[in-house]
């Protein structure tokens, strides 16, 4: 088996990697713009180049818990979803991370209702940051597909236990086709072992499982899922390198930087809209401005120490994301804040973009006026639309 | 980087081209592509639109396209004016028309091409599909794409006798528009 050259979508690019992934449960429901995913893994069960269970299940809801029962005997497991989708899955989210049961997600970030909306934002990730999910968030369909790969090596490593949500743009990468490399079969299974955890429900050694904890013990267990998740920095680390050994396709951790060593004004941003940044960027480099690019990979684990490093020698800083908390600022701003502001250095000036909403699209025109905003020394609006 | 704007209605397959096209010079060109729909809600017989990005460094900027260097129309009914609105100077407009010259006029800067590919999508398919038809009037009127990477595109996408039908209608649309000896 050789890996195989694809011009495909990004959903289909998931699929490929579920299926390379051989889970043994997939639940969903289908909502747009995940539907064409399980499309695919559905096909691939039917026609059995994927032998999995393929539950054709009434709501997310019942998604996540069919994903959550069957990883509690040890399965590997899969769900996709999007928007309303995953508010649905809200209380599930909570049990599936508490539990430590790590089923991997990917959800195609899209608009909430209202107004009702199907094109991309990242409003519903972002308002569940706080779930206990390990949360990704992919620049194109290679990353996706290699990022399945990843999630499950992440989430089911013994120091992490949780659950993993891949976010891929709604439209612009869930259904913009383009070159992919698939990874061969055989190459897959020397990178991903099967799933192995002591944490399900087993005869020869039974525990219990969702179980109660009264105000005695329950503070534990949230502190250990604390724990967990920090430890996903490190595994994180080490499975995109044993990844890039075996693919030679390398990541870069938590975040990727683009230009940060002797860039004054930096741009803080994740998913596809990096995209649109990288030739803006090289452009103004050319003509001798000092500008550079923070791509944001992974929200949870927050990449403190690796933001406070990027940002360390900016003169000013804009956060750009599809995404407000209303009467406050976009959540990944707050977050990039409290990275800065709790670290012992210089802190630059800093601006919050928010752009993309419901599809809103940024240009390469945006992207200059946001860099002339930040050369810029008047204060301005903190928040500002763009 | 090359930008292509196909214009065509729900279920002509004007989303398919962009795609073929991007299959065409990714796999068979070495080159790089991304093809995306008009995103959102599709009906059939409303007017749609596909675009294909192709370079030959990988393509980071997913933003839309509003401006581009071909327009390829797939359905006479969509003529209008606005159908030129964004065509880069030295741009190229293909329609598939039975006219022998265009109603309304296209601006200085375009070179337009008339092809009736309805007859021949008619003659080889049966069928008034044009997406692989207007494929072989673009190879033929541009340097963007070969015919033998179109037809391996083919080949990849469609199965059978439709890939076959399809391949016989590209080179006959190729050859009526121009093309050289494939």
């Amino acid at each position: 088996m050789v890996e195989k050259r694809a011009f495909i979508s990004g959903n289909e690019a998931v699929a490929a990697g579920v299926c390379l992934a051989r889970p043994h449960v997939i639940a969903a429901y289908p909502i747009t713009p995940q539907t064409t995913v399980i499309e695919r893994l559905a096909e691939m069960v039917e026609d059995e180049s994927l032998r999995a269970e393929y539950l054709h299940v009434e709501s997310e809801h019942s998604a996540l818990s069919a994903c959550i029962g069957a990883s509690a005997v040890g399965a590997r497991t899969f769900t996709a979803t999007s928007s309303q989708g995953l508010l649905y899955m809200a209380e599930c989210l909570h049990y599936a991370s508490g539990g430590r049961f790590p089923v991997v997600m990917m959800n195609a970030n899209r608009s909430v209702a209202l107004p009702w909306n199907i094109y991309g934002d990242q409003r519903d990730s972002l308002s569940l940051l706080d779930c206990g999910w390990i949360q990704a968030y992919a620049e194109d369909a290679q990353e996706s597909l290699d990022m399945i790969l990843h999630a499950y090596a992440i989430a089911e490593h013994p120091d992490v236990l949780t659950p993993m949500m891949i976010n891929l743009d709604g439209f612009v990468i869930t259904h913009t086709y383009e070159l992919v490399t698939i990874p061969a079969q055989s190459d897959a299974d020397l990178f991903l072992a099967p799933f192995q955890t002591s944490n399900k429900m087993d005869f020869d050694s039974p525990m219990s499982l969702g179980f109660t904890a009264g105000p005695a013990y329950n503070q534990a267990f949230k502190q250990l899922q604390h724990l967990a998740m920090l430890s996903a920095s490190r595994v994180i680390r080490e499975v995109e390198e044993k990844f890039g050994q075996l693919f030679k396709r390398n990541y870069s951790g938590l975040l990727e930087t683009l230009y940060c060593d002797d860039a004054e004004y930096i741009i803080v941003t994740l998913g596809s809209v990096a995209g649109t940044l990288r030739p803006v960027i090289e452009r103004l480099r050319a003509l001798g401005e000092r500008v550079g690019l923070v791509r944001i990979r992974y929200m949870r684990p927050f990449p403190l120490e690796e933001i406070r490093k990027a940002l360390a020698g900016a003169k000013a800083v804009g956060v750009l994301e599809k995404d407000i908390s209303f009467g406050f600022e976009g959540t990944v701003y707050t977050n990039v804040n409290s990275a800065l502001m709790s670290a012992n250095l210089m802190r630059p000036r800093l601006r919050n973009f928010i752009g993309g909403l419901g599809g809103k699209n940024i240009s390469a025109q945006d992207v200059e006026m946001m860099f002339s905003r930040l050369k810029s020394s008047d204060e301005g609006e903190r928040v500002e639309f763009i | 980087m090359i930008e292509i704007r196909w214009h065509g209605r729900g279920g002509q397959g004007a989303f398919t081209a962009a795609r073929l096209l991007g299959v065409a010079v990714t796999l068979f060109e070495n080159r790089y592509a991304l093809a995306f729909p008009s995103f959102g809600p599709e009906r059939r017989g409303a007017p749609v639109l596909g675009f294909t990005r192709i370079d030959n460094q990988k393509i980071a900027d997913r933003s839309i396209i509003s401006e581009c260097d071909v327009a390829v129309v797939l359905d006479d009914t969509l003529l209008d004016a606005s159908l030129f609105a964004g065509l880069r100077a030295g741009g190229l407009f293909l329609l598939n028309s039975a006219r022998s010259e265009l109603p309304i006029s296209p601006p200085d800067h375009v070179r337009t091409v008339l092809v009736d590919a309805t007859s021949l999508a008619l003659r080889y398919l049966g069928r008034p599909i044009t997406n692989t038809a207007m494929l072989g009037v673009l190879a033929a009127s541009s340097d963007l794409v070969g015919i033998q990477s179109l037809i391996a595109a083919v080949r990849v996408e469609m199965k059978g006798v439709l890939a076959e039908k399809n391949i016989l209608l590209l080179e006959a649309a190729y050859s009526a528009s121009g093309g050289g000896a494939s």
